[in-house]
């Protein structure tokens, strides 16, 4: 009996999402109201810094590590999460300088540190010290939810490599925690934003922007029925906070010459300190226009505070900025789209709360497409908490599901899928223009589904759904001086005009029919009705048409058999 | 998607001369499609996962999960309760509502104390539609008597109130399950008491309670057990039985004398309920046959660690023993053997005195047998004691060994004088060469 208890304890799940980040994990659930939350440790923070520090045998972790990076950097490891399953040739120890140095141990790579009493240091594997550090988050979560957490759904970059993605799994097994998924860090993101109650399923493209401590991802994925798919990505792993808080550091560190005559990023300790501050005076740059810098002793034992101001601060990191948007620019280009294409911009990371950036970004896009970050939308959820509550929710999704099924479902069996090339709708003619209506966009996953209603013709009568194949064409127009006439529009205008901007060209997205593909009738449609067209793509690109009447027994239907 | 969208403008008008079969006309095909990895990620590619591995079309999944999930409302409201009630309940009147069994008036009186809140508001929407007034009133049916109705009323509201369905609860007598009269032996004894002690735990504050086991429960076990029935925690209150208290203002003596009563009776029986139970404990544990077992084991546990100390004991003396007895032997041995060495230096020493003696008789004799050296005749007395006188010098001198010598030469002499003289001649000068007798000394044999 007592054991039949204990297998049943065993049985139960209770998964969470984590997000594993360089600087910083989140680690959040489903609320039983059906949102995901993030969830705070101990020390009341939702962003917990992947630091372990240890003193006397003592481990720290988090916040408080973090602090240790001043007094005990030596044995204070930080930025370990993408060293994980690398050899020690292919990885860039820069952001270790002022932690913990990574070194070679046999295959894998390692920490020299005093993490016991004892004075002799040990060697510690990197997968040791993301054991710790789950640990560290699963008992954090279980104090938090009162519930044993042994499973976890943990969110990676798009690039980590198989050998990363299985040494991760194994160091979180020994923490004891079953890693049910690991999920591309973008695709978390999208889904933390749809998979708010509020949220439609839409068919969109987004690029999901994720600005880090130490290095930034920008990623395209196009989402078709709520499916997601990523279209290109590119990285910079030198590009991300960590560039931001320089331009901050040399800042007072210079105006600290000028009253001291001393360097302070010269000494360790003072550039410790000077790192530490600095970053947390970027963050408050976020929020206000204002921010204090105060640090005690900072070298020779002089105490130095000072204020610098958003705008100031914008002006030095300018060119930094531009940097971020570019790799915003670099990844549509990659995925041979157009910014037109873009319909949502989302911000993920915590530099993503700086506004210039989000501000910068806006001019980029058309006013059409969405800038999801808290400078630019009132609805945008935390940056740093997207990963976390993308997984928290697919954690929510999987949970009750077995491993097998889990990996059946994400074997490459089921997740390569033939996309559509071309996007496919209906072509509407009328006397005087033929425009195109898409129903199923491009890079749409098959098999897939559509239904639309379309109006018939007000007097009613005999219709024509002409199915086709659509192509986009981004069609610039150069606005001439306003004294003379407006250059003839042959073509429909676009939803959206920017006719205020007209020193500018206009570049708006125009669809054309490139390939019909079936003719429908319905006839006797009564007026005023409502016309409903479903389109079925099969795999094999093979097509089922229905056309009905809403609302009455007058349907018409066929099919064509795919090429394959 | 399975909803549609509504787009905002007109479909065009069939052209005249548009002819098709069944209206539809082929025009072309789709482009090539490119291949690509979903993210397998969201409750949209969880769907598409499921249709992939099923080969289920989209209509397809669609209708099962709407099965599956209509599936599971009806099951939720299926495992619902329903009794035949007893016509004799149905006659009961409301205001008698303490004596009435109220599980059995909402049919729940097989589940009793472990029927859910849940589970007694439904059984009370249940029996409420089949006996409201109004119900019976439109089957024409027109008794008014609508007292069955008031007495589920009274049963769900006292066993929706925790308070008072613990106090039902605590005397209610359907619940409880009578110990076994008989001792019992084997499997009989845990089915038996089995069901008992379940019905006793209900009681206790502490949950869950420890379950009788059977014959292969460990002895920690079984000792949990019966700690835990003899420090039983109980709940139960006999409040339920109280006299009604008078509520009018009138007689508060009246009043306070019912609740002393009340307050006293209820003392009584919790006293008597903790005797009862641990009565009831008492004998069962009286007629557990695995505390015997446990208490012969230990026994026979005990029994042969002493018997393995006894024997050690007994071994250790054997040992003892013997090397005593080795001991006492070894010295007795010592000693006859030391006893036979002297007896035989005796006798050897009596061998030589004996030899002595006869050598010195031989040497004495030897004198006399040859008459002292007298020349004819008798020897005189000066010749003898002469002679004698020199054999008895000689004698003094000489040890053991030479008298052995002396005596043999004298044997071989025999009777006769001159070689019996000179034989004793030779020993006189060797005697004398020796230093040992003066020459002159001798007056015979010089």
């Amino acid at each position: 009996m007592g054991d039949a208890a204990n297998s049943a304890a065993e049985a139960e799940r209770y998964a969470i999402g984590i997000s594993f980040g360089n600087s910083c994990s989140s680690i959040a659930r489903i609320s039983p109201e059906g949102k995901a939350e993030v969830i705070a440790n101990e020390e009341g923070d939702r962003q917990i810094p992947s630091i372990l520090s240890y003193i006397d045998g003592e481990e720290y972790h988090g916040t408080q590590a973090k602090a240790q990076l001043v007094r005990n950097s030596g044995n204070t490891v930080a930025y370990f999460r993408d060293f994980i399953g690398k050899e020690f040739k292919s990885i860039d120890p820069t952001p270790c300088h002022q932690s913990a140095h990574p070194q070679q141990k046999d295959s894998t790579i390692a920490f020299t540190i005093r993490d016991t009493e004892s004075e002799t240091p040990n060697t510690v594997t990197v997968s040791e010290i993301t054991t710790r550090h789950f640990k560290r988050l699963r008992s954090s979560a279980t104090d938090f939810l009162g519930k044993d957490v042994n499973a976890a759904v943990i969110t990676v970059p798009t690039d980590f490599t198989d050998a990363q993605r299985e040494a991760l799994v194994a160091s979180a097994k020994a923490a004891g925690l079953d890693v049910l998924q690991l999920i591309h860090e973008p695709v978390a993101a999208v889904m933390a934003y749809d998979a708010r109650p509020e949220a439609t399923v839409t068919d969109k493209l987004v690029v999901v922007a994720d600005f880090g401590g130490t290095r930034s991802d920008v990623a395209v994925v196009s989402c078709r029925g709520g499916m997601y798919t990523i279209l290109a990505t590119v990285h910079d792993y030198e590009l991300g906070g960590a560039s931001l808080d320089q331009i901050i550091i040399d800042h007072f560190a210079k105006e600290f010459m000028k009253k001291h005559k001393t360097d302070p990023r010269e000494n360790a300790r003072g550039l410790a300190k000077l790192k530490l501050e600095c970053e947390a005076t970027r963050k408050a740059l976020s929020l206000s226009t204002n921010a204090q810098l105060s640090i005690e002793s900072l070298v020779d034992g002089v105490d130095y505070g000072s204020t610098v101001n958003r705008t100031r601060y914008e002006l030095l990191a300018g060119k930094v900025f531009s940097q971020f948007t570019s790799l915003i620019q670099q990844v549509v280009k990659k995925a041979e789209l157009d910014v037109l294409d873009i319909d949502e911009v989302i911000f993920s990371g915590g530099v993503s709360h700086t506004p210039k950036i989000a501000n910068l970004t806006r001019n980029i896009f058309s006013e059409k497409t969405k800038i999801l970050s808290p400078a630019t939308s009132t609805t945008s959820l935390n940056p740093s908490e997207l990963s976390a509550r993308g997984a928290a929710f697919q954690a929510s999704l999987v949970q009750e599901f077995e491993h097998e099924d889990i990996e059946q479902s994400i074997h490459p069996m089921v997740t390569v899928t033939p996309h559509l090339t071309k996007a496919i709708g209906v072509e509407f003619t009328s006397e005087t223009e033929t425009t195109f209506q898409p129903l199923l966009g491009a890079e749409t996953a098959l098999p897939a589904r559509r239904i639309a209603q379309y109006f018939a013709p007000k007097e009613g009568g005999d219709v024509l759904v002409r199915v086709c194949e659509g192509a986009r064409e981004i069609k610039v127009t150069k606005p001439e001086p306003k004294a003379e006439e407006k250059p003839a529009k042959d073509e429909d205008d676009s939803d959206f005009d920017s006719e205020d901007e007209e020193e500018e060209e206009i570049r708006e997205i125009v669809w054309k029919t490139e390939k019909p593909v079936a003719e429908l009738a319905v006839k006797g449609v009564k007026a005023g009705s409502k016309i409903e067209v479903m389109v079925h793509v099969n795999p094999d690109l093979g097509l089922q048409i229905a056309v009905r009447e809403v609302a009455s027994q007058n349907a018409v239907r066929g099919a064509i058999n795919g090429s394959a | 998607m399975a909803t549609a969208q509504v787009v905002d403008i007109s479909l065009p008008s069939l052209p005249q001369g548009w002819t098709s079969e069944k209206d539809f006309k082929i025009l072309g095909s789709l482009s090539g499609a490119t291949k690509r990895n979903v993210e397998p990620v969201g409750p949209h590619f969880l769907a598409h996962a499921r249709r992939s591995r099923h080969n289920r079309t989209f209509s397809e999944d669609e209708r099962l999960q709407a099965q599956n999930n209509v599936k599971k409302t009806e099951t939720e409201e299926d495992d619902d309760i329903s009794e035949d009630e007893d016509p004799m309940m149905l006659a009961r009147e409301a205001k008698d509502w303490k004596s009435q069994d109220h599980y059995a008036v909402l049919g729940l009186s097989k589940y009793r104390y472990r029927a859910t809140p849940e589970q007694i508001k439904r059984a009370h929407r249940k029996k409420v539609l089949r006996h409201h007034p109004d119900k019976k009133a439109a089957q024409g049916k027109s008794d008014e008597n609508d007292s069955f109705f008031k007495c589920i009323q009274k049963a769900t509201d006292l066993l929706l109130d925790p308070t008072r369905r613990r106090q039902f609860d605590s005397v209610d007598e359907n619940a409880e399950v009578e110990p076994p009269t008989k001792k019992l032996s084997g499997s009989k004894f845990y089915k038996a008491w089995h069901p008992v002690f379940v019905a006793e735990g209900r009681f206790s504050n502490k949950q869950p309670v420890p379950e009788l086991g059977d014959e292969n429960s460990t002895q920690e076990h079984v000792e949990t057990f019966y700690n835990f029935w003899y420090n039983f925690d109980s709940w139960r209150t006999f409040e339920y039985l109280d006299e009604d208290v008078p509520d009018d203002g009138e007689s508060r003596d009246q009043k306070r004398h019912v609740e002393k009563k009340n307050a006293n009776a209820r003392r009584k029986r919790k006293t008597e309920d903790t005797v009862r139970l641990r009565e009831l404990v008492d004998e069962c544990l009286s007629s557990d046959e695995r505390i015997k077992k446990f208490r012969q084991q230990a026994r026979a546990g005990k029994d042969a660690k002493r018997l393995a100390k006894e024997e050690e004991i007994r071994r250790q003396k054997e040992e003892k023993e013997k090397a005593k007895a080795d001991e006492e032997k070894r010295k007795k041995e010592a000693e006859e053997a030391a006893k036979a060495e002297r007896e035989k230096s005796k006798k050897a020493k009596e061998a030589a005195k004996n030899a002595a003696k006869k050598n010195k008789r031989i040497l004495k004799g030897s004198v006399k047998e040859v008459n002292y050296f007298a020349a004819g005749g008798d020897a005189s007395a000066t010749e003898i004691d002469n002679v004698l006188s020199d054999v008895d010098l000689i004698m003094g001198k000489i040890d053991v060994d030479e008298l052995a010598v002396l005596a043999e030469k004298l044997t071989i002499a025999g009777t006769d004088g001159a070689a019996v003289k000179s034989a004793w001649t030779g020993e006189a000068q060797r005697l004398v060469d020796a230093g040992k007798l003066k020459a002159g000394e001798t007056k015979v044999f010089a």
